[in-house]
């Protein structure tokens, strides 16, 4: 065998690979010579942002990723954390926008069916999925047909397999109107002595391509999914992979058997990129080269180019490594489950990724180089727009004048409406383990079966504060994920981020970037959340008429926890009439970037609350001490809407209704609408019974964290006060049913 | 004990409660539980089978279609025939309907999408081997989880049903009325659960298995599995 002959020069196609002409430069640099077109197309795929991270991963250097409970680290197919008694979780975020924008409902199914093979893949039996949703407002009829078609595809996906979806958040904005933002969390739960690792092991060692047959569907998503989304991406649509849920549970049943009788060294899912990405990088990680028989993948479409087979996207498709001498059985446990299991690459010393096709090498490239793409440090620059905005004085606005009304309106919007109806879409239940169903808590909560432990895990961002100060809305994300744990008495672990932003050559654009992963680097570093993976998805912006319009930067956090006792939790749902409601922390109320700016004043403008991470990490741990010494079951995080928002999510979730007098926030005009409606951070309302509302006082006190008594549950009315004046009395009623009206009219 | 004397759970490919049907009916209540591959052609004599859900071959052409011509059935049938209790739960019970067993249908749920919600079931039939620990007029909490699970069978079928006392289960709101906003996907005569002629087949789309532990927040579960180990164990017995 030798390397394949020098051709001429593509530098002038550069573009066709998605490579840049210096990047191309760059690729004949590190091969010594002009690559073929199989070369060109595989360094272009791997070299592309979504693969590479060629422009986040200075950045991405900055995060803290290590901590006494992380046992894996980014750079695998998932982060995995420690929980205790042998447990671990594995867990990942991933984004599928592009492919949803085009084509919702396969968009979203193969991105549950794509971060759910990256938990299987460590070794982790897959327990529980979250969503983070973005599109444009509701009113749009595209937004409609978006939110209908992502809904359905998860759903089919996920309720197919058999993993429950647990949880999951819907924020819209316009900006997501035309390309709207699909994450897909998923959670997955091992023993540590059953962690696996996407790598090729020794030298000698055979690689088994195992699943579906392989298509031209998915060609060339990674580059797809790393260029602005315009009408001709419509014309992209065979970039969007179609996905079998059915193959799926197969191809998991059979993976996590393989692993359990040892016949597995090292596993990778086959995802961006294909099996170009998944090689490269598992003989990368163990520093060897792969001589791979391309010949011998399995089709399903005749007359394949090499290049087609080594980037295709095909779903349901996973790359081991056999440990040796256990072949035999590999193949045939696989065919138990009607799976391909071939036999397609051998572990050299070579160090390249050479690709044999019939007997000759049609490309030879260095592992090394594959994995280490050009990064970029740019220059960023804050939008002077953004800044003016931010900067705007909201002193001049007038208070509404129907606090009742408005509240009934932002229980009415998107972001904290009722999504019952998205929720009843998706198996919550399959596998037995949901003890906190979906719209009940800030988190999900699921039990370990055979312990006493439980796994909470949540997804958040408010993408408005991000747009307005990245640093902070993003830290922001953060700690509210981390109270959002803590309301239902888990410790917060590990992070896993997926920063969606527009494109990085914009300056604009990457000084959002490079503050956002600062706001989340300081919020983990005290929150004590390590992060251990996570997705970057740019080019998030649409570009009509020659105007270009990017999303919010939003970088969605997803985050898990653990509880010791599952037993002692909390929900959001007042439980008993006569409960003493109480809040906790000290954070000052603002209207800047709140919802109630956005919903009532039509403003995005104002700075986002101010974050004391701190204050914030003192309440979170009052609140879980509280709830794991069984003084309190019920507790809310005040975030979106304000603190009128959290006690009538509260009363709605319960049934019950509520009396409370608001402590007043500053003077004039304005106060009492920042009392009512006003954002903050490290507030959480409890509602407890009146004999332990001391222990609460006593727990405050000793921690130093500032506890208000606001009043009682009870009755069939919301009845707020601010100092003591009148400002929102509703029939429950009322405030259910505008909870309840927005997802029943937009899935309706 | 030998080790056919247990409860067999089938799983076909795609099943996806048969894990769940294990640990209700063996970690939880107690009972000797059995795994079935779908391509055995020789069940032993178990002591019941149990049809779990999810979507057998992924439920491409309808849900059951395909499980019910795997080989596994014929001695399901065969079992059936002879007495033995057989349970088929939401996927299970399409693939009874399917597989002739019961009669009628599942069809899509009236609101074309997945309904995955709490019910409440009015009980209908009280006898072993699956409804004995229950009390006519009953109402049950169990959840549901199905895209397809309208009970359809034409107006004679449905008249004899309801003659010979073989529904089990109707959907109903929690006082146990029998209203058309109960009926949550849209079955005729809200029926969420019948068995055959001899009685000792049941299919119902309700979860019984998801619905045995407090703390997952539900226990009316264990009235209709608990029914089936009194069945089987004092035959067992």
């Amino acid at each position: 065998m030798s390397a394949p002959v020098a051709g001429t020069s593509l530098r002038d196609r550069a573009a066709e690979f998605g490579l840049t002409p210096e990047e191309y430069d760059l690729v004949v640099e590190r091969l010594g010579r002009e690559p073929n077109v199989t070369e060109a197309g595989v360094f272009g795929a791997l070299w592309s942002e979504h693969c590479g991270y060629k422009n986040s991963k200075p950045l991405l250097r900055r995060l803290p990723t290590a901590g006494p409970r992380v046992l894996q680290g980014p750079g695998e197919n998932a982060g995995v954390v420690d929980i205790g008694e042998g447990w671990a979780v594995a867990f990942k975020m991933e984004s599928h926008n592009h492919p949803s924008a085009v084509e919702p409902v396969q968009g979203a199914a193969t991105g549950v069916g794509g971060i759910l093979r990256d938990i299987f893949a460590m070794g982790a039996r897959p327990v529980a999925v979250l969503d983070s949703l973005r599109f444009g407002e509701l009113t749009s009829p595209r937004s409609r047909h978006l939110l209908a078609g992502v809904v359905a595809g998860i759903s089919s996906y996920g309720n197919a397999v058999g993993v429950p979806t647990v949880g999951g958040e819907v924020e819209v904005n316009p900006c997501y109107e035309e390309n709207p933002l699909v994450n897909v969390m998923a959670v997955g739960l091992l023993r540590h002595e059953q962690l696996k690792r996407g790598t090729v092991g020794e030298v000698g060692n055979k690689l088994f391509y195992v699943g579906s047959k392989t298509g031209r569907d998915g060609l060339g998503g990674a580059v797809f999914a790393s260029a602005d989304l315009s009408e001709a991406s419509e014309a992209d649509r065979p970039a969007v992979q179609v996905g079998d849920p059915f193959l799926e549970k197969l191809l998991l049943e059979a993976c996590l058997e393989a692993m359990d009788r040892g016949l597995v060294a090292g596993v990778q899912d086959m995802g961006a990129a294909g099996l170009s990405s998944s090689v490269a990088e598992m003989a990368h990680r163990a520093g060897k080269g792969v001589d791979l028989f391309v010949d011998r993948v399995p089709r399903r479409e005749e007359g394949m180019t090499p290049l087609e087979v080594m980037l295709s996207e095909s779903q349901e498709r996973m790359m081991l490594t056999c440990r040796p001498g256990r072949e035999g059985e590999l193949v045939a446990l696989f065919a138990r489950y009607g799976l391909d299991a071939v036999e397609v690459g051998v572990v050299r010393d070579h160090g390249e990724l050479r690709v044999i096709d019939r007997g000759e090498v049609v490309a030879a490239m260095p592992v090394r180089a594959l994995n280490e793409p050009p990064t970029y440090v740019r220059e960023g620059v804050e939008d002077p727009a953004v800044r003016a905005a931010r900067e705007r004085d909201l002193g001049g606005l007038a208070p509404v004048t129907d606090p009742s009304a408005a509240l009934l309106e932002l229980m009415a919007a998107p972001a904290v409406a009722s999504k019952e109806l998205v929720f009843r879409r998706y198996d919550h239940q399959v596998m037995t383990n949901t003890v906190v169903l979906p719209g009940q808590a800030d988190a999900a909560v699921l039990r370990v079966k055979g312990t006493r432990l439980g796994i909470a895990a949540t997804v958040d961002c408010d993408s408005r504060y991000v747009r307005l100060d990245p640093r902070l809305g993003a830290a922001h994300a953060v700690a509210e994920a981390a109270r959002n744990l803590s309301c239902v008495g888990a410790e917060p672990l590990g992070v896993t981020d997926n920063l969606n932003f527009g494109n990085p050559t914009d300056p604009h654009v990457y000084f959002q970037l490079e503050r956002a992963v600062e706001g989340i680097r300081e919020a983990c570093l005290a929150l004590g959340t390590p992060v251990t993976g996570g997705n970057v998805s740019l080019y998030n912006q649409y570009v009509e008429g020659g105007r270009v319009r990017a999303v919010h930067p939003t970088p969605t956090v997803g985050m898990v926890g653990v509880l010791r006792d599952v037993a002692r939790r909390a929900t959001q749902d007042l439980k008993r009439d006569g409960d003493v409601l109480f809040l906790l922390g000290a954070g000052a109320p603002s209207l800047g970037a709140s919802e109630y700016l956005y919903r009532l004043h039509g403003l995005e403008a104002g700075s986002p609350p101010a974050l004391d991470l701190a204050a914030e990490a003192a309440v979170q741990a009052v609140v879980r001490g509280l709830i794991a010494e069984g003084v309190v079951d019920t507790a809310h995080d005040a975030s979106v809407g304000g603190l009128a928002v959290c006690l009538a999510e509260m009363a709605v979730c319960g049934g019950r209704g509520l009396a409370a007098d608001l402590p007043a926030s500053g003077a004039g005009v304005l106060g009492r609408d920042v009392a009512l409606f006003g954002e903050s951070s490290a507030r959480v309302v409890l509602a407890v019974e009146p004999a332990r509302a001391a222990a609460v006082e006593e727990a405050c006190a000793a921690a130093g964290v500032p506890a208000v008594r606001l009043g009682t549950a009870g009755g069939d009315r919301l009845e707020l006060r601010v100092a003591g004046s009148p400002a929102v009395d509703l029939p429950l009623a009322s405030v259910a049913a505008a909870w309840r009206r927005t997802f029943a009219e937009a899935l309706g | 004990m030998s080790s056919t004397k247990a409860i067999a759970v089938v799983s076909f490919p795609g099943s996806n409660c048969d894990a769940d049907a294990l640990h209700a009916l063996g970690d939880v209540l107690g009972a000797p539980v059995r795994l079935v591959w779908h391509d055995e052609t020789d069940l032993g004599s178990p002591l019941a089978v149990v049809l779990p859900g999810g979507f057998s071959f992924g439920d491409y052409l309808r849900g059951g279609a395909l499980a019910a011509h795997s080989p596994v059935m014929r001695a399901v049938a065969g079992f059936a025939r002879r007495g033995g209790p057989v349970l088929g739960i939401c996927n299970g019970f399409q693939v009874l309907t399917e597989a002739g067993l019961l009669p009628g249908q599942l069809a899509r749920n009236r609101s074309l999408g997945f309904e995955c919600r709490d019910v409440h079931l009015r009980v209908e039939r009280v006898a072993p081997p699956f409804t004995s620990r229950l009390a006519r007029g009953q109402v049950l909490r169990l959840p549901i989880a199905h895209g397809e699970g309208a009970y359809y069978a034409d107006d004679d079928t449905l008249d004899r049903l309801e003659g010979e006392g073989r529904v089990a289960f109707r959907y109903c709101d929690p006082s146990g009325e029998v209203t058309p906003e109960a009926n949550v996907n849209g079955s005729a005569r809200s029926i969420a659960g019948i068995v055959n002629e001899a009685g000792n087949v049941m299919g119902m789309m309700p979860h019984p298995e998801r619905a045995v532990e407090p703390l997952l927040g539900y226990e009316d579960g264990r009235y209709v599995l608990g029914s089936l180990l009194d069945a089987v164990l004092a035959a067992a017995a």
